[in-house]
C-alpha cells in the first residue's frame, strides 16, 4: 500500500473571464481530480479570480528541454517575412 | 414578532457557533489545501450569521447591531442546534457534523428561497449557493473516509454513531418554528425529514457506512438548553466585549 | 560545455536580469540556496498562522473575526504557493514539512513570540506583515521565475493584511484608556522582534552575498530594516503610540530615522529554539501533521480504489 505517499501535484489553470484563455496560476496537492478542482477553487479563486478551472496532474505535462532551445526556437528568428513590418508600402496607404 | 426574531436568531446562531468551531481548525488542518477549504466554509457560515443577526436587529427594533446578539446574549438564549456546538474531535467528527448539518440546511435554504419574508428569502438565495458547495465537500469526504482505509472507515463510522443523537432536533419544531411555518416564512421542518434521510442514506451507502439505528434523540438546543460545551465556547467568544463593555473594536 | 562555462553563462544571464526557470541549468549552490530560502519562507507563513489563530475565537466583533480568519487563511495560501515554488526545484513538499517538524529547518523567529492581547492582532498585521511586505516586494523580481511569480500573488494578497492590523490599532488608540494601553503594550513587545525579522546585520549575514549576486535578494538586511523604521515611525505617530526605543532620532543629513542597538543575543537565542514559543509552535505543527496522517492516507486509498474500479469497468466493457 502506498499509504505514506504525498498527494500528487496538480497544475492549475484559470480563466478569469469569458473571452480569455485559461492561464497557469500555480499548483497544489490533491488526492484526485475532483479534489484538485475543489482545492483550486478554494486556494486560487478566493478573490473572484476565475470563472473556469482546469487542473492537470503535473506528471502528465511534457515540457520542452531548455538545453535544445537553440534548435527549437532560434530557427524562427530570421523568418522576418512572417511579420507585417517586413513589407514596404507607400505612406499614403493607411490602415493595412 | 418574537417568534420571527427567535427564528432568525436560531439561523444566525447556527452559523456563528459553527464558524467558531471551524475556526479552531485554522492552522491545524490535515493538509494545507484542506485547512484553507475549511476556513472558506467557516467564512461562509459566519457571513450567513452576520446577515441574520443584522436582520434580527432590524426585526427587534431596539437599535442594536449584529454584535449585540453575538456577544451579549447568554447561553440559555442561544438557539443553535446541539450538533453544531459539539467539539471538533478528529477530521471525521468535524466532517460528519458538517455533513449532517449541510444536508439539513440545504433543504432549509431551498425552502427559504420562497419564504414569504423577502429579507429571509434574499439571504437564503445567497446562502444556498454556499451550502450546495459545502454539502458536496462534506459528502465527498464522508465517502472518502468511509471507503478509504480501515482506520478512516472506523473513525467516520464512530463519528456518525456519536453525533447521530443530535440530529433528531432538526425535525421537531419549536413554537417559533411552527408559527413561522404557518405564516409561510419558514418551512415545515418535519416535512424535510424524508429527504434528509434519503440523501443521507445514499451517501452512507456509497461510503459503505451503516446508518445509525438509535432512536433516542437529544433536544433543547433550539430553545436554549444546551450541552455543556456551549457555555465554554461563549466565554471565549464573548470575553473581550464583556470584559471591556461599551467600547468599540 | 563545462560546468565552469555553464556557471559563467548563468551568472551573465542573471546579471542581465534574465529569469531562471525550473528546467534551466543552474548551479547547485543556487538551487540549494533557493530551496532553503523558499522553504524557510513557506514554513514562516504556515507557523505564522498559529499566533494569530490564538485569537480567532476571541475576536471582539464579527467583522474582525471574519477579517482575521481570512487573513490567516491567506497566510496558509502563501505557504502553499511557496512550497509549490520550492517543489519546482525537485524537492517534495512533505520532505520540507518534515524538516520543519523535526526542527531541522528554520522559520521566522518572530512567530516564537506569544500573542497576549487582542492588540497583538493589530501589531502583527501592522508590523509583522509590514516588515514581510518590505521583504517580499523586491522578491517579486527575484531571478527565479516560480519564486518571483509566487511572490507577486502573495504581495497582492498581503495588501489587506497590514491595513487590517493598522485599523485594529487605530480603533484601540481612539478608544478607552484601557484599549490604548493595550495597543502601547503590544507595540512595546513587538517592536524589537519586528526589527529582527530582517535578519542579522549585513556584517554578520552569512548567506547574503551569494543571494545578492544571483539576484535572489535585491536589498541587504540593513537596507530593508532602515526602510521599515522610516516607514513605521510616522505611522506610530498617527496612532499616538511611542516606539519603545529611547535612541530613535531623525538624522537631518541622511533623512533617516536612526534606531538603537538590537539585542542580537535575544535574536540568536530565539533562532536557536529558546524563544518562549518555539517548542509550543513546533509541537502544534507536529500534532496537526500527525493527526492528519490517517486523513491523507484515506484520501489516497480512496483515489486508488476509484482508479482501480474505473480500469476494471473499462476492461469489462
Ligand atoms: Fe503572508
Ligand atoms: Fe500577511
Amino acid at each position: 500500500m502506498s499509504n505514506t505517499k504525498n498527494w500528487p501535484l496538480w497544475e492549475v489553470f484559470i480563466r478569469s473571464k469569458n473571452g480569455l484563455n485559461h492561464k497557469h496560476v500555480g499548483s497544489l496537492h490533491a488526492s484526485d481530480s475532483e479534489m484538485a478542482l475543489e482545492n483550486a477553487r478554494d486556494v486560487y479563486t478566493r478573490r473572484q479570480e476565475g470563472i473556469s478551472i482546469w487542473v492537470v496532474e503535473s506528471k502528465n505535462i511534457s515540457a520542452s528541454d531548455p538545453k535544445i532551445n537553440d534548435e527549437m526556437f532560434d530557427p524562427a528568428a530570421d523568418k522576418v517575412y512572417r511579420h507585417p513590418t517586413f513589407y514596404n508600402l507607400p505612406d499614403e496607404l493607411k490602415h493595412m | 414578532m418574537n417568534s420571527k426574531k427567535n427564528y432568525i436568531l436560531h439561523l444566525a446562531d447556527n452559523g456563528l457557533i459553527l464558524a467558531q468551531r471551524l475556526g479552531e481548525w485554522c492552522g491545524h488542518g490535515p493538509v494545507l489545501e484542506q485547512d484553507i477549504a475549511l476556513t472558506n466554509i467557516a467564512l461562509d457560515v459566519l457571513g450567513q450569521a452576520r446577515y441574520f443577526y443584522q436582520y434580527a436587529a432590524e426585526v427587534d427594533g431596539q437599535g442594536k447591531e449584529e454584535d449585540f446578539y453575538a456577544y451579549f446574549r447568554d447561553e440559555r438564549e442561544f438557539k443553535n442546534f446541539l450538533l453544531i456546538e459539539q467539539p471538533n474531535g478528529d477530521w471525521a467528527h468535524t466532517i460528519m457534523r458538517q455533513f449532517f448539518y449541510d444536508n439539513f440546511m440545504q433543504l432549509v435554504y431551498t425552502s427559504l428561497l420562497s419564504s414569504s419574508d423577502k429579507q429571509i428569502a434574499a439571504i437564503a438565495s445567497k446562502a444556498i449557493k454556499e451550502v450546495n458547495y459545502h454539502l458536496k465537500f462534506s459528502s465527498e469526504w464522508v465517502i472518502r473516509m468511509g471507503d478509504g482505509t480501515d482506520e478512516s472507515h472506523k473513525r467516520i463510522q464512530d463519528a456518525a454513531n456519536n453525533l447521530w443523537e443530535y440530529t433528531g432536533e432538526f425535525f421537531v419544531p419549536t413554537t417559533y418554528e411552527t408559527e413561522m411555518a404557518s405564516k409561510g416564512i419558514a418551512p415545515n421542518i418535519a416535512s424535510l425529514k424524508n429527504d434528509w434521510h434519503t440523501r443521507g442514506n445514499e451517501i452512507f451507502s456509497e461510503a459503505t457506512l451503516q446508518v445509525p439505528q438509535a432512536t433516542w434523540f437529544q433536544s433543547g438546543g433550539k430553545t436554549g438548553t444546551h450541552t455543556e460545551y456551549l457555555g465554554i465556547m461563549l466565554t471565549d467568544l464573548q470575553y473581550l466585549q464583556r470584559a471591556y463593555p461599551g467600547n468599540s473594536w | 560545455m563545462t560546468t565552469i562555462d555553464l556557471e559563467e553563462q548563468f551568472m551573465k544571464r542573471v546579471a542581465a536580469d534574465e529569469k531562471v526557470e525550473p528546467k534551466d541549468w543552474m548551479p547547485e549552490k543556487y538551487r540549494k540556496t533557493l530551496i532553503r530560502q523558499i522553504a524557510q519562507h513557506a514554513h514562516s507563513e504556515v507557523v505564522g498562522m498559529l499566533p494569530e489563530a490564538n485569537y480567532i475565537s476571541r475576536a471582539p466583533s464579527l467583522r474582525r473575526k471574519a477579517a482575521l480568519l481570512a487573513k490567516i487563511q491567506d497566510e496558509g495560501g502563501h505557504g502553499l504557493y511557496l512550497y509549490c515554488a520550492a517543489e519546482t526545484l525537485g524537492v517534495e513538499r512533505d520532505t520540507l514539512i518534515e524538516e520543519l517538524h523535526s526542527g531541522k529547518a528554520k522559520y521566522s523567529s518572530i512567530f516564537n513570540y506569544p500573542t497576549l492581547s487582542w492588540a497583538d492582532m493589530g501589531a502583527i498585521g501592522w508590523l509583522v506583515d509590514g516588515a514581510a511586505i518590505l521583504n517580499q516586494v523586491p522578491l517579486c523580481k527575484c531571478s527565479y521565475g516560480p519564486y518571483a511569480r509566487a511572490m507577486v500573488r502573495v504581495c497582492k494578497e498581503e495588501s489587506f493584511h497590514q491595513r487590517q492590523g493598522y485599523e485594529i490599532l487605530l480603533t484601540l488608540c481612539n478608544g478607552s484608556a484601557d484599549q490604548k494601553q493595550m495597543a502601547q503594550d503590544s507595540l512595546n513587545r513587538w517592536w524589537w522582534p519586528s526589527l529582527m525579522m530582517f535578519g542579522p546585520s549585513d556584517a554578520d549575514s552569512t548567506n547574503s552575498e551569494y543571494s545578492m549576486k544571483t539576484k535572489i535578494k535585491r536589498f541587504s538586511n540593513d537596507e530593508l530594516r532602515q526602510k521599515f523604521v522610516d516607514a513605521t515611525k510616522p505611522q506610530a505617530d498617527i496612532l499616538g503610540l511611542t516606539i519603545p526605543d529611547p535612541d530613535l532620532k531623525f538624522n537631518e543629513q541622511t533623512r533617516h530615522w536612526e534606531y538603537g542597538e538590537i539585542d542580537w543575543e535575544e535574536f540568536h537565542n530565539v533562532v536557536q529554539g529558546n524563544g518562549v514559543c518555539n517548542k509550543i509552535r513546533l509541537r502544534e505543527r507536529n500534532e496537526a501533521w500527525d493527526n492528519g496522517k490517517w486523513v491523507r492516507e484515506a484520501a489516497t486509498a480512496y483515489a486508488e480504489k476509484r482508479e482501480q474500479r474505473k480500469n476494471e469497468s473499462k476492461q469489462v466493457a
